[in-house]
């Protein structure tokens, strides 16, 4: 059986709008590791790079959201193509929020540069969480591209990682904070980087998620992992 | 409203092996099907794959013409309605049809739905006059026509005539409506008004419905069945069948690319 439709037109538009995403996705990858970039060597340009690139996202969102209007009401989609729209539209979402994310830890950058007090903290303790973060993120959009389940469960296991390193982080920081009351101030700037990487995770994985719907089209959002590897099988 | 499966519904028809012979050629093969009480069951699939030849066996159209023949079961209620003795005018008038290009009979819109009812049933004028009324209303065209009743059918507009034809199948108070391509022949506002009656008929009747229009099928069905050369692929609730067929063959059609 052919994949292709009978209107090459509708190939065309779906092509297009899901090479729109994987650009969305290109563009909210550059910010996040140049949000981590700018929080490991405390570059203030950088920070500022990153805010500069949040209104070309939050455009590209609007533009995307714009064409799959068009394509549902002109073509009617059905089934699978249906379902890769509404994937493609909540991914769009899950990106803009990871890309608001990288703006948060460039704005905490920022004010950690200027507070001064960043050396003292174990902010490089965060590069594993950031590298994990954006690196998932990454992979999301590579399983999203070749529809790849299996890739996609793996994303979700190592969410459940990331999840873990922020809780260890979260302890290690409250000791820091019991020991000196003065670095009170700036570990709860780095508490915020820290949930805003753990929150980039958690994007991920809902992508991750509705890969596993225009494959398969089981909606694995809220179930167990058994259930989802239940459902792969 | 998601139903899933149609095995918990009463069943007004259940086709069992039925095979379908133009001569020759088999038109169908082995179908196997319920068709729900009180739902609309459509049919979809390509040119010739054999929807419109299995909604004929239903009501025994095929009669008509000499050389065609159905093998296996049809049970109307539980009875048979392939068995020999089956008186087919009582069975036409418990499943009615309506076709793809209107066929009102050269007579007043009034006659047009009383003809049918003289057949079966001896009504006085004044009972006749509410049955014409009530079939009309139920037809979703009595306001339309109500100041004309006398005015030859043929002078209504074509959606206006699909719909008499719709009320009179309805006027002899039929079990089961079989629909072929109702709106084919129909623009987007008179199909809007048949889906509308559609989905009010259901109410009393069961329906079935051919139709090539794979939205329409989505818009007003409760179940659909995939048809493609003479065999049943997949059967199942509609809204299962449109976001998620189970079988390629039906995704493939469904999403355009049939090729």
């Amino acid at each position: 059986m052919p994949d292709k439709h009978l209107s090459s037109q509708f190939d065309h538009e779906l092509n297009t709008v899901s090479s729109r995403l994987m650009e969305m996705g290109g563009l909210v990858e550059s910010q996040i590791q140049q949000a981590v970039y700018a929080l490991s060597l405390f570059v203030e340009e950088v920070a500022d790079q990153v805010i500069k690139t949040e209104s070309q996202v939050n455009s590209m969102e609007i533009e995307i959201d714009r064409e799959l209007s068009t394509i549902i009401a002109r073509r009617q989609p059905t089934a699978k193509d249906l379902r890769l729209l509404m994937a493609i539209s909540k991914a769009t979402a899950n990106l803009e929020r990871a890309g608001d994310e990288a703006n948060k830890i460039a704005r905490m950058v920022k004010s950690l540069i200027n507070n001064g007090g960043f050396r003292s903290l174990p902010s490089s303790e965060l590069r594993l969480t950031t590298e994990m973060a954006s690196s998932l993120l990454r992979k999301a959009l590579d399983a999203f591209a070749r529809l790849d389940t299996s890739m996609a469960l793996a994303i979700l296991k190592e969410d459940d990682l990331i999840d873990k390193e922020f809780d260890g982080f979260v302890r290690k920081l409250i000791t820091y904070m019991m020991e000196d009351p003065r670095t009170i101030s700036s570990s709860l700037d780095l508490l915020f980087v820290a949930k805003a990487l753990e929150r980039i995770g958690d994007h991920a994985k809902n992508i991750a998620e509705l890969i596993i719907y225009i494959v398969k089209g089981e909606d694995v959002r809220h179930t167990s992992m058994e259930h989802i590897e239940s459902t792969l099988q | 409203m998601s139903i899933d499966s149609p095995s918990a519904l009463n069943n007004s028809i259940e086709i069992r092996n039925l095979n379908f012979f133009y001569d020759k050629f088999q038109g169908l093969n082995d179908v196997n099907l319920d068709i729900a009480e009180h739902k609309v069951t459509a049919f979809i699939g390509p040119s010739g794959c054999g929807k419109s030849t299995l909604l004929r066996t239903l009501n025994r159209m095929y009669s008509l013409y000499p050389g065609q023949r159905a093998e296996g079961e049809i049970r109307l209620y539980g009875s048979n309605i392939l068995d020999k003795n089956q008186d087919l005018n009582l069975l036409r008038a418990q499943v009615g049809m309506v076709f793809q290009k209107p066929t009102p009979f050269p007579m007043s819109i009034y006659d047009n739905i009383a003809f049918g009812i003289r057949l079966y049933e001896k009504l006085s004028r004044s009972e006749m006059d509410d049955r014409v009324e009530w079939a009309l209303t139920k037809g979703a065209i009595w306001n339309e026509v109500k100041d004309k009743l006398n005015v030859s059918g043929l002078s209504l507009s074509g959606g206006q005539q699909q719909r008499l034809c719709i009320a009179r199948s309805v006027a002899v108070k039929p079990k089961v409506i079989l629909l072929d391509e109702p709106t084919s022949a129909l623009d987007p506002i008179s199909t809007a008004k048949v889906e509308e009656l559609i989905t009010e008929l259901k109410q009393d009747y069961t329906v079935a419905i051919v139709t090539h229009n794979m939205q329409q099928a989505a818009r007003v069905s409760d179940f659909t069945a995939y048809m493609y050369l003479g065999s049943l692929i997949e059967f199942g609730a509609t809204d299962q069948i449109f976001l998620k067929p189970q079988r390629k063959e039906t995704e493939d059609y469904i999403t355009g690319r049939f090729g």
